[in-house]
């Protein structure tokens, strides 16, 4: 009973939209409704089942879509990596710092979560446009004479993702950090490591399924990211989620859509399933 | 039980502790310690919990910096020597293995720091690993050992670099009893083959006693007394100390007589009047206490039958009911409570198989003790 809740959650709202997208995904675009062929069919009194790659297909025949596939996995991989190492030393001095101040500190992380993702992404258009916050501080100082081009790049996108997603990189991280063992780093110093040593050797080892915890909950959404690229990113290279989007709402493709968002899935099931298989190999290892 | 005779060089200062103090805002942890532990001892700090002796021990790992004071290792001042650098090595209690190396890259770990060759590193490992029995051990994490195997693996990895001085923290105390008493005698062992200085915590002063050349019991972040484990048993300088180690019955008493080779104390809680060979200087009159450890009184139904004391000179000779027997095996615990009403604890060693007549509850008997058995305290 307890267990079939979750399962029942599962189905609904993650199997059975993932068999529909995956079924369309095998159609052809029509104009009727709904606006793609059926897989099934009678013909002469049997059943005829017609699958067609068409969709599959065509994401292969135009270069946009292999093109914004890699872009958005950059796009996916820099970010992460910006926000591991903002993210990181973050989440170390909080798990460093004093007992009494840490859910405070936590709290800060969070507190960005109250006010709306859309309107903080909004507010970064104010920050970076070419007569906007920083430009203009900029030029004030006589830093520089022209406005930076900051908005419409890849720089503006990094900035939004990194801000947005930080959070998801901190609170990991932090837990994973604030349950090691202090001795462990006193035994490392008593042998004779450096400070410096002893973090590599000891403390950046034990916190590396925290780094994948983290890097997962950073690069998974932000491979499919629609909403900061459309704001803040370039106009000549489209990153997926915004293919996806054209696609159904343009295009009303909903064939290539779904193939779209099927070949996503699948680039994002890889590191799921690393993720998994590292989980039970900690758990194996008994901690 | 001391199980290692006084080391070799016995008035050098291998580590000198002066006037050492820890202060954490306002509680002093260590009070102006001064301590000298002899080379190739080894020297347990034994007291309760808040008694100072673990803060002492993190002095000189170098992990807490003293308030005062200074330790000098082997003649050098480890003052401004961050933990890393000091000739020390330290056992944790709870081991502290790093879960994620092998048992071999733990051990290694400490000669990695100092640059040795790879070579030099696994022959090194392999020698230590062998001494403390877990030569084929090398490949396990952890979490695959036992706590016994876990804690001769933290041994090893703090004895690989051959420290000059060994510091265990209660090093024991994670093991079950039997597996205590082994390992006891064969830490003695290898720290006699090595000729590591040993400095152990513990709380447990039956470990402090068998592990010990010689002890320091602490109290409130001073010594209260150093000295082999027999001085500190039978020559307790202290109430503190008297009642910390082992169990004693203690009476206040004032002195009476004081000749020349013999004390006479007036015991009022005891009943009866106590004649001690005179171990401390005291002036008649003077408020004293008198310990009598429970092996040491003699348990027997007539008075006469008590041995060398008459019974009409009422000294060292007490009259009681046998209240409480207590049958441990090698011996028996008899709680008696004597004429004045107070307790006493007797043990007796059970040296025949079923006495004809064993002691029974609410039995008369009577207590006496040789004039050698009470020390007298003043403090």
């Amino acid at each position: 009973m307890v267990a079939g809740i979750p399962t029942l959650w599962l189905l609904v709202l993650f199997l059975i939209p993932f068999i529909i997208v995956f079924r369309i995904s095998f159609s052809e675009v029509r104009l009727a409704i709904p606006p793609y062929t059926p897989l099934l069919s009678w013909r002469h009194g049997a059943p005829l089942l017609q699958l067609h790659w068409s969709a599959y297909r065509f994401l292969f025949t135009d270069a946009l879509y292999v093109s914004s596939y890699l872009y958005s996995l950059k796009v996916a991989a820099v970010s992460t990596l910006c926000c591991l190492a903002v993210g990181y030393p973050m989440a170390y001095a909080i798990a460093r710092s004093d007992a009494a101040m840490r859910p405070v500190l936590l709290m800060l992380i969070v507190l960005p979560f109250w006010t709306s993702f859309l309107l903080r992404v909004y507010a970064w258009i104010g920050l970076l446009k070419n007569n906007g916050v920083i430009n203009n501080a900029l030029m004030y100082l006589g830093v520089i004479h022209h406005p930076l081009a900051l908005l419409q790049t890849d720089f503006a996108v990094y900035i939004g993702i990194v801000y947005s997603y930080l959070p998801f990189m901190i609170l990991p991280l932090y837990a994973n950090l604030e349950k090691h063992d202090g001795t462990l780093l006193e035994a490392a110093a008593d042998l004779g490591a450096r400070p410096v040593r002893a973090f590599v050797r000891v403390t950046l080892p034990q916190s590396f399924a925290g780094i994948v915890a983290g890097s997962l909950l950073v690069f998974i959404p932000a491979v499919g990211e629609y909403v900061i690229p459309t704001l803040l990113g370039r106009t000549d290279q489209i990153m997926i989620g915004r293919v996806l989007s054209d696609e159904f709402f343009e295009n009303r493709d909903w064939p290539v859509a779904s193939a779209v968002a099927i070949v996503i899935l699948l680039l994002l099931v890889v590191p799921i399933m690393l993720f998994q298989r590292l989980e039970r190999r900690q758990l194996e290892a008994g901690r | 039980m001391n199980a290692i005779p006084p080391a070799a060089a016995p008035d050098s200062a291998y580590v000198r502790i002066a006037n050492l103090t820890k202060r954490f805002g306002d509680f002093l942890a260590v009070d102006d310690v001064s301590l000298d532990i002899r080379r190739g001892e080894i020297f347990c700090l034994l007291g309760g919990s808040g008694s100072g002796k673990t803060t002492l021990l993190r002095m000189l790992a170098g992990f807490e910096l003293p308030s005062a004071g200074t330790i000098r290792i082997d003649g050098a001042d480890m003052s401004a020597i961050p933990p890393y650098e000091r000739p020390v090595n330290m056992m944790f209690q709870s081991y502290a293995l790093f879960p994620h190396m092998s048992v071999e890259r733990n051990v290694a770990f400490g000669l990695e720091q100092e640059g040795l060759g790879r070579d030099q590193i696994r022959r090194q490992v392999g020698e230590i690993l062998d001494i403390v029995k877990m030569g084929g051990f090398g490949a396990r994490k952890p979490h695959q050992l036992s706590g016994g195997q876990r804690q001769r693996v933290a041994l090893a990895r703090a004895l690989v670099k051959r420290p000059k001085l060994l510091l265990l923290d209660e090093p024991l105390a994670a093991l079950d009893k039997k597996l205590r008493e082994h390992t006891q005698f064969e830490l003695i062992n290898i720290q006699q083959r090595l000729g590591v200085t040993f400095i152990v915590v513990t709380h447990d002063q039956e470990e402090a006693m068998t592990l010990g050349t010689r002890l320091g019991v602490m109290n409130h972040g001073k010594i209260a007394q150093i000295g082999t484990p027999s001085d500190i048993y039978e020559s307790p300088a202290t109430r503190f100390v008297a009642d910390f180690i082992g169990s004693v019955n203690m009476f206040e008493g004032r002195v009476s007589d004081d000749g020349a080779d013999c004390l006479r104390i007036e015991c009022g809680e005891l009943g009866c009047t106590v004649r001690a060979e005179r171990t401390v200087s005291c002036t008649r009159g003077a408020t004293v206490w008198t310990a009598i450890r429970p092996e040491k009184i003699n348990i027997s139904r007539q008075p006469s039958a008590a041995g060398v004391q008459q019974a009409e000179s009422a000294e060292n000779l007490v009259r009681g009911t046998v209240r409480e027997i207590a049958y441990m095996g090698d011996m028996s615990i008899y709680l008696v409570q004597i004429d004045s009403g107070r307790m006493m604890r007797v043990t007796l060693p059970n040296i025949m198989r079923g006495t004809e007549r064993p002691l029974a509850r609410e039995e008369s008997v009577w207590l006496s003790w040789h004039g050698s058995s009470p020390v007298i305290l003043t403090e």
